[in-house]
């Protein structure tokens, strides 16, 4: 069983890796840190919402866009510091989230992905409408320095990764907690049946809108670091693609879970990158050249998909299962809910007075 | 008991896969993202005892420079040739002799025109990679991503691929420079001619809701009376239903178009007036009136609406502007250059106003580096540029110095006929301001060096 103080020390070990990670490698690594720190967070939100709550987001790259547009205009107009600035953003997309989880707590299915579509498209271009506020296409600047105590050498770069790092791995240990809690507990029981959780005493409206509330506000903290990661807040920036992409990672890493939402960020940052990289070293020409990451990205999903169906930290499972048997300890009901775990569950409410 | 319970699991899981697959599958079609790149050849060969590595991104034997361009992505069609023309331009230099003997390496990696993508790529490419400078990185709303970050990196940010003013400010910006003429100065040109040419007629405006419409209309609304604006409609390039547009410019009973667009939206334009019966004068600024790309476009349009149409037929008669020599004069010193070195190294892509483009900003980038010096720092190839170039394939002077960092100055005139565009009257020069006159350019053009390379 997890304790809050393992959590707390798993989390304390990443970020000394990190730390040293950024001193160790080059300033562009660091930028990536940055870049995965964003995506973890984003995808992290976004996996407990499909994969604990059953509910399907297809717009989460709108709540991104809160977030980083609400961090550039904070920044802007009234020079906060940013961790005062990331509660407000953060609270900004909450609300936003607690409105669109009000109708999406209705929806079902299809329905839910095609409201969710709809926002993920619509939203940005509001930047066109309001062109003043929100800059429009040009979009608006983020300034971002490291403090002066680090010396004038210190990189920017290396500050993005540890301020990103840092508010992704506190995110991570807060969603850990409620994973485990009772709240993540309702979640898994609507996500399996909603009559039965009904029954339970759990309140099956309120649970959904609660999860798309935690899921808007972590895609808003990843909005917000992504501002300060890139300097520039504009809706090309916000398109459908990001949407699906946090999806594809949350799916890649294994849907419902959290160290799966890390290794889907690292496949969805470092591939391309990766790819790219060989294929320049191989000289082919630009237009075969430029088709190829596109075409690994689809590759290494199928194969992700036909090797490990339940994404890479299932397939991670599987294999330490092979080596040590499936001990008592596993608990399977994670990934996989059986009618016993469910039962087991449900007299767990019972023990705990759920009302 | 157990048995079957694990086959139905198995079954079920099977189902499981062969949707997840399903979904997998199209969410790859639907997401195209991500980079890509190629370079040109790698460097060889002789190297000379004086050249050192004087800055970073240059040793004794290559010069490495960098790229961010819209390789896949809605960008792509037309301004994928840019690159790879410039590349060409390289190789035939590097082939012959290099600059002071270093041949130029240039890696442009692919961000579909996504701001985002482009923030990554070219910290990839100065962190990562050293590049001694940035070259030709296309697009607005792209680029404008980056600006900041290179100037704070103090990398040298040369002509840059697009026509906003933005480029244009030494104190704020001091590495970035652009080249191609910017809107502004095209808009006051094209204003110009229309309110001469057409006085007394409806005029309307179509132009894309960004920095490169906007800076179009203002240099339109320099020349032309505002009593002979009667609409000005704007689109956003996410959007490619324009219809309601076009049925306003309709409405408005315009005579003459004229339109700050891209070449998928100007082809556009064309059919959907088309589709109403409405056969206004199309004026259109120079990014998008490519007379092949536009062609292609308003078949491949065309098509996917079900319908066949003459692409050169429906382009003939387009007035627009040119600041490089036109494609189908081949008397010409600098298109017959460029058209030699596109068939020897980059003939699979067709000569078109892309290609010409690309190579003839890649000989300004050479012209620039051999002024910089045989071992020059990145601060030498910005002082270099702010001491002035002299004219190259350009119809007109560049306007660099200390104070100015935009690039030509002046176009001519052009209308398309028969799939290319031909000139009509003498190359204009003008400036960005309010007041500033259009006066006709009287110095003598260059003519291209026979040895295809300027001289130091």
């Amino acid at each position: 069983m997890q304790t809050l103080p393992r959590r707390l020390g798993v989390a304390v070990v990443v970020a000394v890796i990190v730390v040293l990670a950024s001193i160790k490698l080059n300033t562009f690594r660091d930028y990536q840190i940055a870049e995965i720190a964003v995506e973890v967070t984003a995808v992290a939100g976004l996996t407990l919402l499909t994969g604990l709550s059953g509910q399907i987001s297809l717009g989460h790259g709108a709540f991104m866009a809160i977030g980083a547009y609400t961090t550039a205009l904070l920044l802007m107009h009234l020079s906060w510091p940013f961790a005062a600035v990331l509660v407000l953003a953060a609270a900004v997309t909450a609300a936003a989230g607690a409105i669109v989880g009000a109708a999406a707590a209705r929806l079902r299915g299809p329905y839910l992905a095609g409201a969710t579509l709809m926002l993920g498209v619509a939203l940005p271009s509001i930047a066109y409408a309001y062109q003043g506020i929100f800059g429009g296409d040009q979009g608006l600047n983020v300034a971002f320095t490291a403090p002066g105590f680090l010396g004038a050498t210190f990189p920017l770069t290396r500050w993005q990764a540890w301020v990103s790092a840092l508010v992704a791995l506190i995110t991570l240990v807060l969603l850990a907690n409620l994973y485990y809690s009772r709240i993540g507990r309702n979640w898994r029981a609507v996500r399996d049946d909603e009559v039965a959780a009904a029954l339970d005493g759990v309140n099956v409206a309120a649970a959904r809108i609660l999860a798309f509330v935690v899921s808007a506000t972590c895609a808003g903290i990843a909005g917000a670091l992504l501002a300060i990661v890139t300097g520039l807040v504009a809706p090309g920036a916000f398109t459908l693609t990001l949407s699906i992409s946090l999806l594809t990672a949350a799916v890649i890493g294994g849907l419902g879970s959290l160290p799966g939402a890390l290794w889907g960020s690292l496949v969805i940052v470092l591939v391309p990158t990766y790819v790219t990289d060989v294929a320049t070293s191989h000289g082919l020409s630009s237009s075969v050249g430029s088709n190829i990451p596109v075409a690994a990205y689809g590759a290494v999903l199928i194969l992700v998909m036909l090797v490990f169906p339940q994404g890479i930290q299932g397939g991670l499972r599987r294999i330490l299962t092979l080596f040590t048997g499936p001990g008592p300890k596993t608990p399977t009901w994670r990934h996989a809910p059986t009618p016993s775990a469910e039962q087991a569950r449900a007299s767990q409410h019972e023990k705990e007075g759920t009302s | 008991m157990k048995r079957p319970q694990h086959l139905i699991n198995r079954a079920r899981r099977r189902r499981w896969q062969a949707a997840a697959i399903v979904s997998v599958a199209a969410l790859t079609a639907a997401a195209c993202s991500s980079s890509s790149s190629s370079s040109s050849a790698s460097s060889s060969g002789s190297s000379s005892a004086a050249l050192t590595a004087s800055a970073p991104g240059i040793t004794p034997t290559q010069i490495l420079i960098g790229s961010h361009q819209p390789l896949t992505g809605p960008a792509a069609p037309g301004y994928d040739l840019i690159a790879p023309a410039s590349a060409a331009y390289f190789s035939y230099v590097n082939a012959h002799g290099g600059v002071y003997g270093r041949k130029i390496v240039y890696k442009y990696l692919n961000d579909a025109y996504d701001p985002t993508t482009t923030a990554s790529v070219v910290r990839q490419l100065v962190l990562q990679d050293n590049v001694y400078a940035l070259f030709d990185g296309l697009g607005t709303p792209t680029h404008l991503a980056v600006v900041q970050f290179l100037n704070s990196e103090k990398v040298p940010d040369v002509f840059v691929a697009s026509g906003c003013e933005c480029w244009n400010s030494p104190t704020t910006d001091p590495e970035t420079f652009g080249w191609q003429i910017d809107y502004v100065r095209e808009g006051k040109i094209l204003g110009q001619y229309v309110k001469q040419h057409f006085a007394g007629k409806k005029v309307a405006y179509f132009y894309q809701d960004d920095e490169f419409g906007q800076d179009g209309v203002k240099g339109l609304d320099d020349e032309i009376p505002a009593s002979m604006v009667v609409s000005k409609q704007s689109y956003v390039d996410t959007n490619v239903n324009i219809g309601p547009q076009v049925a306003a410019l309709r409405a408005s009973g315009a005579q003459v178009v004229i339109s700050f667009s891209i070449p998928a939206f100007t082809a556009l334009l064309k059919l959907n007036s088309l589709k109403l019966g409405f056969s206004p004068q199309l004026v259109v600024s120079n990014v998008g009136s490519d007379a092949i790309t536009l062609s292609g476009l308003l078949e491949a349009f065309a098509k996917q609406g079900g319908a066949t149409v003459n692409g050169n037929a429906l382009t003939n008669g387009i007035i627009s502007d040119g600041y490089l020599p036109t494609l189908g004069d081949m008397s010409n010193s600098w298109t017959s250059l460029f058209s030699k070195v596109h068939q020897e190294y980059d003939a699979s892509a067709p000569f078109d106003g892309n290609v010409l483009y690309g190579e003839a900003v890649a000989y300004t980038f050479v012209q620039a580096m051999l002024k910089a010096g045989r071992n020059p720092t990145r601060a030498d190839l910005v002082s270099a540029l702010e001491g002035g170039l002299p004219q190259g394939p350009a119809v007109a002077p560049y306007a660099y110095s200390s104070t100015d960092h935009a690039g030509i100055t002046g176009a001519y005139i052009g209308v398309i006929t028969n799939g290319v565009l031909v000139q009509k009257g003498p190359v204009l020069t003008t400036d960005t301001s309010t007041s500033g006159p259009i006066t006709t350019f009287t110095g003598t053009e260059q003519q291209a060096p026979a040895s295809g390379i300027p001289s130091p």
